[in-house]
């Protein structure tokens, strides 16, 4: 067993940027795993339904090259997880192309793992019937049929267990499919024989790059060192220090609960958790708990199709239509309504939201309004481009000429910032399933690839 | 009257999966924290208030002193990025908590 193991994350989300000399730092000593995180639920369900990412092609690049000068050379394995956002297989396979590009182009060799986490529906209809998958918080739906018939994109967190079978295998590079944050990062620790609690505690703190330090950002780098005993963090760049504070409120972030994280198969617990600076900048964590679960869990994430939609941005600055404005939007709707009568009511939602009055908490908001301008954006949910298209069409043509009670404006209502004013979003997802599933062995399938010039 | 944002270091909302969003309070004082903790001013009833929800909908109501931190989990209405959804990222979610008045009543 090493006395320590060294894992530097680039950044806390591939295609984000870092600074090359941040991460080239790491080197100055012997690292045994370069890992980045690429995905996240943050951004919403579309990512996943529609098989796209929120960062470029270009950007990820950028970033897999600097990665890999430093992985390919030296034999240190480079992961990523949850690849291209939301790590189903559109994901998985752009991510690829990319790295084949990348060895080819600077003539580099490498075998590849690559992790699937996708599941079919017909599986998920099985597992649902046999009582193993239930709602992850109570707010939840339990799932019905309909709805994992609906649900065209279905990936499910792996943990760290066919990320160390890579490993195990030598692969130069793993492309993780959708993975549970930490475990591309844990994985590299256990393989080296480490704790189980250390290191999925520190692949917590390391998947979002240097934001655990200060200031903190996703867009720089930052070093982990696993011992028998606790883990250090530290920074990179001498710009940025890390702190026990920042990096104890970073095992906070984002996370339902404090001290108990929920993983595929364990908890952590770190209730009993210290952080002290041995030495400037340098962090050091004890007693991080890995407490494996009864029964061996894995979260399912799914995307169905809900809509389309078509929206428009406007301003106003009137106040005789800011003082009624919700009036006058129940009737711009109605009118709306009786112009389409042959449309059903059912088929189609419309939305307004007032920016600088109360878009951002709607019904919840507490502060009265004491703006003299509000942004308006409203749109148009429906079950086809078109529909929505022509719906908007009508609504915003209606809205601009609207005579409401005690206009004197009388030539129109919204001043657009664009022309067109209305703007055709496309589909729209939710997340349909986010469900525990109980599995018996790890479901994860693994591929290896041989990739580049043999010489 | 002291606002709960004056004391403190960090005050921030963000998704914890796309059906919840968590606030997390932190303070880089023990005395500053332990005042707040001490003051009841926050409790799971005064952010039910604030956010005009039902305490049902408060998952989870932590003080983590080895962090100087008071985590606050709460269910989302419309889970995020669903249509309706107001706060992809849930990023934006806290700032009712800012107000709250950490010496009144």
């Amino acid at each position: 067993m090493k006395s320590a193991v060294r894992i530097v994350s680039p950044c806390g989300m591939l295609g984000y940027g870092f600074p090359k000399e941040s991460f080239n730092h790491a080197f100055d000593q012997e690292i045994h795993g370069i890992v980045v995180d690429a995905g996240s639920t943050d951004a919403g369900p579309h990512k996943l339904g529609e098989g796209v990412s929120i960062v470029s092609k270009r950007a990820v690049k950028k970033d897999l090259q600097i990665m890999l000068a430093k992985g390919i050379p030296n034999k240190i394995p480079v992961i990523v997880g949850s690849a291209g956002g939301a790590g189903a297989r559109p994901h998985v396979e752009s991510t690829l192309s990319i790295l084949n590009e990348i060895i080819e182009e600077e003539g580099y060799h490498a075998k590849i793992a690559v992790i699937w986490a996708d599941f079919d529906q017909d599986y998920i209809l099985q597992m649902q019937q046999d009582g193993k998958i239930k709602p992850l918080t109570e707010n939840i739906p339990v799932l019905t049929e309909e709805v994992i018939r609906e649900t065209t994109s279905i990936v499910a967190q792996m943990g760290h267990e066919p990320i160390l079978n890579a490993l195990h295998e030598g692969a130069d590079i793993i492309v993780c499919g959708r993975a549970y944050d930490p475990s591309p990062f844990a994985a590299v620790g256990i393989f080296h024989g480490m704790d189980e609690g250390l290191s999925y505690h520190l692949g917590k703190i390391l998947e979002c790059g240097a934001l655990c330090a200060e200031p903190g950002t996703t867009k720089d780098s930052i070093l982990g060192t696993i011992y028998p005993d606790s883990f250090t963090v530290q920074s990179l760049n001498p710009k940025r220090t890390c702190t026990t504070t920042s990096v104890a409120a970073h095992t906070f972030y984002e996370k339902e609960h404090p001290y108990f994280l929920h993983g595929p198969g364990f908890m952590l617990d770190l209730s009993e958790c210290t952080f002290t600076e041995v030495s400037t900048g340098v962090i050091k964590v004890e007693n991080s708990k890995y407490v494996p679960s009864m029964t061996q869990s894995i979260k399912l994430e799914g995307a169905r199709k809900t809509a389309y939609r078509t929206f428009v941005i406007a301003g106003i600055r009137d106040p005789l239509l800011l003082a009624n404005i919700e009036e006058v939007e129940k009737e711009v709707l109605e009118q709306v309504r009786n112009y389409y009568p042959e449309i059903p009511k059912e088929d189609y939602s419309i939305n307004f939201y007032h920016y600088g009055k109360n878009a951002v908490l709607g019904h919840n908001e507490p502060e009265p309004f004491r703006g003299h301008e509000i942004g308006v954006l409203f749109e148009v949910l429906a079950g086809s481009q078109e529909l929505a298209n022509s719906l908007c069409a009508n609504l915003r043509s209606t809205y601009l000429h609207y005579g409401y009670e005690g206009r004197k404006s009388t030539a129109g209502n919204l001043a657009f910032p664009f022309a067109p004013s209305d703007i055709s979003f496309g589909p729209v997802y939710e997340f349909s399933i986010y469900h525990l599933m109980e599995v018996e062995e790890n479901p994860f399938a693994i591929d290896f690839l041989e990739v580049g010039k043999n010489d | 009257m002291t606002k709960l944002y004056e004391l403190a270091k960090v005050l921030r909302s963000k998704n914890s999966g796309p059906f919840e969003v968590t606030m997390d309070v932190l303070f880089d004082q023990k005395a500053v924290y332990e005042r707040v903790k001490r003051s009841n001013a926050v409790t799971k009833e005064s952010v039910a208030k604030a956010y005009n929800i039902n305490l049902s909908d408060i998952h989870h109501f932590v003080f983590f002193d080895p962090a100087l931190g008071i985590k606050i989990t709460m269910a989302r209405e419309i889970s995020s990025g669903t249509a309706g959804d107001r706060d992809v990222y849930g990023a934006q979610q806290h700032a009712p908590l800012m107000n709250i008045d950490v010496d009144g009543e």
